[in-house]
């Protein structure tokens, strides 16, 4: 298996080299975008599983070293955060972008989702942005209701990037979804008949269109016969792609990060995906390390892919569906909880801030005496980082994106 | 009415064989589904009381595992235990979804098959937790296949209150607010939760333009408290729960004397044969089947044949296939795109892949060659987003992601799962039938190698509008 995953990525390193005769025919025209209106970009990532805010951002207070007898008792990461808390050791590679002023967080805040505590309706409340969780056909996503109202909204250009369907962007602003890991290769020959069979179903063409240019840019989609007999063959090639472990799974959310950032540094203005594991039930110290390199690495990666003019017109929002336990439990881990953490990046915000209250950790301060009690509404920060970057006014985000809520001041998110 | 044995096997099967013959016409796919349901034999069907032997098993595994004392020596056993249990829990099920694909590539019935994946997405109960998510295949097979081709009535009591529907839509904590469990325990503010009533009328009977209002879906979730799920007994009614009082749906009352599980299944009877449920379930049947714009003379004979025999679903899809709009070939109102699921299964059939094959699918197996290329198609295998199952509209399928997927799955899944490929210049023929177009016979015979010959095939639109 290595072998061939090693001949795959040179095949890929050398196609790109040589170019994938994309231009042969007009089925491989690169793809065209309407221009786009305005020139701030917005990711939203979701966090799958419930992230540790207390975890990410550990207070140094003496009732908390109680509570989380193993996880508070960590020696100190040294990377010290207004108000004396210390930002997690796994996200060390983040602190240059700290100290740069693209980092930020918002402190005890969760969307209205309460009691149950569940991640299928907390996800899904947080993806519909409403307060109660979405049911029958009225599902669609806040992001999109968001496309939808934007200024010049037909001509803005979104991606949702990864495999997993996202309601985030579901509704009726168009929005393109792509997986940087569905990846084909198909001889120049085979690609022409394929249009040839299509040439009377106009629909399908153009988005087998798009899906070879997609492709294309991955380093897949159409190969001239002869570039792939040199290159060890079509067959191989295919073989390594069918197979998971073909793929080294532990960067596939770099893959994504960086595809969205290749969109963004484009025509694109909006792209979502979302990052999973933060459900540390058990053994959180070592289990919230992967998930908390992902994150990072993913945010170093859109930073880089993005380059340095546009990322300074990029806002980040990372938000995840609850908050956890304030207290360990059994397992070294932490349950489910409620007041969460949202993590913010980007050249447009105003970094190195700690926004929100913390409403402390004594146990009359707790929601339920077990949770973080949730100072704020998370929707509400997701509501003024759209206002600062794309100018929507308070009526549409009060009444449309996120039904029910309250604007307020501005937090002043952005720079 | 032109009978076609092409159409009758792609628009109402998982297309055409090489080994299996068509029917040949409506009277023999009709009593093929009136009949036995053959396609089970030698496929193994969950069984629903091993299902709740096995449920307990794990939940009784997992409990043990919290409850032992941190860091010992039996805990770390006790978890051991516990992930054998899930292990075989997935091994079960990744059996049954292979069982599943291997019942659509061979069996002679394929009009049975594809009504029990419409129904399943109609009734769509995907797991919310881990124990959920391994017994909604038994969910399928045990409470809504055995009625597609009977009342609709049956149909929607044995899925509604299935354990399965009873834990997807709440209903496990709705609690008559005045009901003696409500008033003995006042400290947990117990009371109604409005889903499962909700989507009874939304989704499952009446549809969301019919004429309710909050009140029905508040009396209908009066009506149904008394309806949980006890881990060791299944579904049940337990009258302590229950709201007191009559209550009124749609104009009439129920439940005016003692509380009993006759009112909750009298109340689903009287939906499931109102007019605009007969209209919901027969247009969403048209849509499914025929055209996102189903021909309106069809969708009268269909209402009509529901209102008529109280919704015996044999009738109605008889009704379908004896009007001409059925047989229309593909065009503006009639023809549907494959939904990736019927995609893949019908390209499995077209290939007649090996029924051992699916039986010897591993878990890995079922990743590679099932689950992951299905969600990178936008439809992970029985998982939509919501109770309302998936898109029915074409163009939501038609998209870049969704035909690279399609692309990739069918130049690597078929090599994969065969020996050898068969002749593209034989497959074209034996997958299109007398409906394959010349470019695609071109197409079939130009390819460079077998593999994108296959493949050409499956991703031509005759192939994939049907």
């Amino acid at each position: 298996m290595s072998k061939a995953r090693m001949d795959r990525r040179g095949f890929l390193s050398r196609g790109l080299a040589i170019g994938c005769s994309l231009a042969a025919s007009p089925m491989f025209t690169p793809v065209s975008f309407a221009a786009t209106g305005g020139n701030n970009r917005l990711v939203v990532i979701i966090l799958r599983g419930g992230l540790d805010g207390l975890d990410l951002l550990q207070p140094q207070q003496a009732a908390l070293r109680q509570l989380r007898p193993t996880l508070a008792a960590r020696a100190p990461s040294g990377l010290e955060m207004p108000g004396g808390m210390m930002l997690h050791a796994a996200c060390r590679p983040l602190w240059p972008m700290w100290h740069a002023g693209e980092l930020a967080f918002v402190q005890a805040v969760s969307t209205p989702y309460r009691n149950k505590r569940s991640h299928f309706d907390g996800q899904d409340l947080l993806e519909a942005g409403t307060a109660q969780v979405p049911s029958g056909t009225a599902r669609d996503g806040w992001l999109n209701r968001m496309l939808q109202n934007m200024p010049n909204s037909e001509m803005t250009t979104a991606y949702a990037v990864g495999a997993d369907p996202m309601l985030l962007s579901r509704g009726d602003a168009p929005v393109e979804t792509w997986s940087p890991d569905v990846n084909f290769v198909m001889s120049s020959q085979g690609a022409r008949l394929l249009e040839l069979t299509m040439e009377r179903d106009p629909e399908m063409a153009r988005a087998m269109h798009r899906a070879m240019a997609l492709a294309g840019e991955g380093g897949g989609g159409v190969m001239e016969m002869a570039d792939v007999d040199m290159m060890g063959g079509l067959e191989e090639m295919m073989d390594a792609q069918m197979s998971p472990d073909g793929k080294d799974k532990a960067t596939a959310h770099v893959r994504v990060a960086k595809f969205a950032a290749e969109q963004l540094r484009g025509q694109a203005r909006v792209a979502c995906f979302s990052i999973g594991g933060w459900d540390t039930h058990a053994n959180q110290e070592r289990n919230l390390k992967s998930p908390l390199k992902r994150l990072s690495n993913s945010l170093l990666a859109l930073k880089a892919g993005v380059g340095e003019k546009v990322w300074a017109r990029t806002t980040v929002l990372a938000m995840t569906e609850f908050g956890r336990t304030v207290a360990e439990n059994g397992t070294k881990g932490t349950d489910h909880g409620t007041g969460g953490m949202m993590v913010m990046a980007g050249g447009a915000i105003r970094g190195r801030q700690v926004h929100g209250r913390f409403p402390g950790v004594d146990e009359v301060d707790l929601f339920q005496g077990r949770d973080l009690m949730p100072t704020d509404d998370v929707r509400r920060y997701a509501a003024w980082a759209i206002r600062e970057s794309f100018g929507l006014d308070r009526a549409t985000l009060e009444d449309v994106v996120f039904p029910g809520i309250q604007l307020g001041d501005a937090p002043r998110l952005l720079a | 009415m032109v009978f076609d044995q092409d159409i009758a096997q792609t628009r109402f099967g998982y297309g055409r064989s090489p080994k299996v013959a068509g029917p040949r016409n409506v009277d023999e796919m009709m009593s093929l589904l009136r009949g036995p349901d053959v396609a089970e034999v030698g496929l193994e069907i969950p069984n629903e009381e091993d299902m709740r032997r096995k449920m307990l098993a794990f939940v009784a595994a997992r409990r043990k595992v919290s409850m032992a004392k941190d860091d010992s020596d039996k805990k770390e056993a006790l978890r051991k235990q516990f992930q054998a249990v899930r292990r075989s829990a997935q091994e079960d099920v990744a059996g049954w979804i292979g069982d599943a694909l291997a019942r659509r590539v061979w069996s002679r019935d394929g009009l049975r098959e594809r009504l029990v994946a419409f129904w399943a997405d109609h009734f769509s109960a995907p797991g919310k937790s881990e124990l959920f998510r391994y017994t909604a295949p038994s969910y399928v097979a045990n409470a809504l296949r055995p009625h597609v081709s009977g009342k609709f009535e049956d149909l929607l009591i044995s899925a509604l209150l299935h354990p399965q529907m009873l834990h997807f839509l709440d209903q496990n904590n709705s609690i008559g607010p005045t009901s003696t469990r409500a008033k003995n325990r006042p400290e947990e503010n117990l009371g109604l939760n409005e889903n499962l009533a909700r989507e009874i009328l939304e989704l499952h009977t009446l549809g969301v333009g019919a004429e309710y209002t909050q009140y029905d879906v508040r009396q209908l979730a009066e009506l149904l408290t008394g309806m949980t799920t006890i881990q060791i007994e299944g579904a049940v009614y337990l009258t302590r729960r229950v709201e007191p009082g009559p209550e009124t749906v749609l104009g009439k009352e129920y439940g005016t004397r003692r509380a009993r599980i006759s009112d909750v299944h009298e109340v689903l009877r009287d939906l499931a044969r109102h007019p605009d449920t007969a209209r919901h379930v027969t247009q969403k049947l048209a849509v499914h089947f025929i055209s996102d714009q189903p021909d309106e003379d069809l969708l009268v004979a269909m209402g009509a044949r529901y209102l008529e025999t109280d919704g015996d679903l044999a009738a109605v899809v008889e009704a379908m296939l004896r009007h001409p709009a059925a047989w229309q070939p593909v065009g503006k109102r009639s023809g549907n795109f494959k939904q990736p699921e019927l995609f893949v299964c019908s390209a499995l059939r077209a290939l007649a892949v090996p029924p051992q094959k699916f039986q010897l699918v591993k878990r890995n197996q079922v990743r590679r060659f099932l689950d992951t290329p299905l969600r990178t198609m936008g439809q992970p295998w029985r998982t939509p987003f919501g109770p309302d199952g998936f898109e029915e509209n074409d163009a939501h399928w038609v998209t870049a992601q969704g035909m690279a997927a399609r692309l990739q799955w069918a130049l690597g899944v078929p090599a994969a799962v065969l020996p050898e490929l068969p002749d593209p210049r034989v497959f074209v023929e034996t997958t299109l039938g007398a409906h394959a177009p010349a470019s695609v016979r071109f197409a079939a015979e130009a390819a460079e190698n077998r593999r994108e010959g296959i493949a050409l095939v499956l991703m031509s639109p005759a192939f994939q509008r049907v």
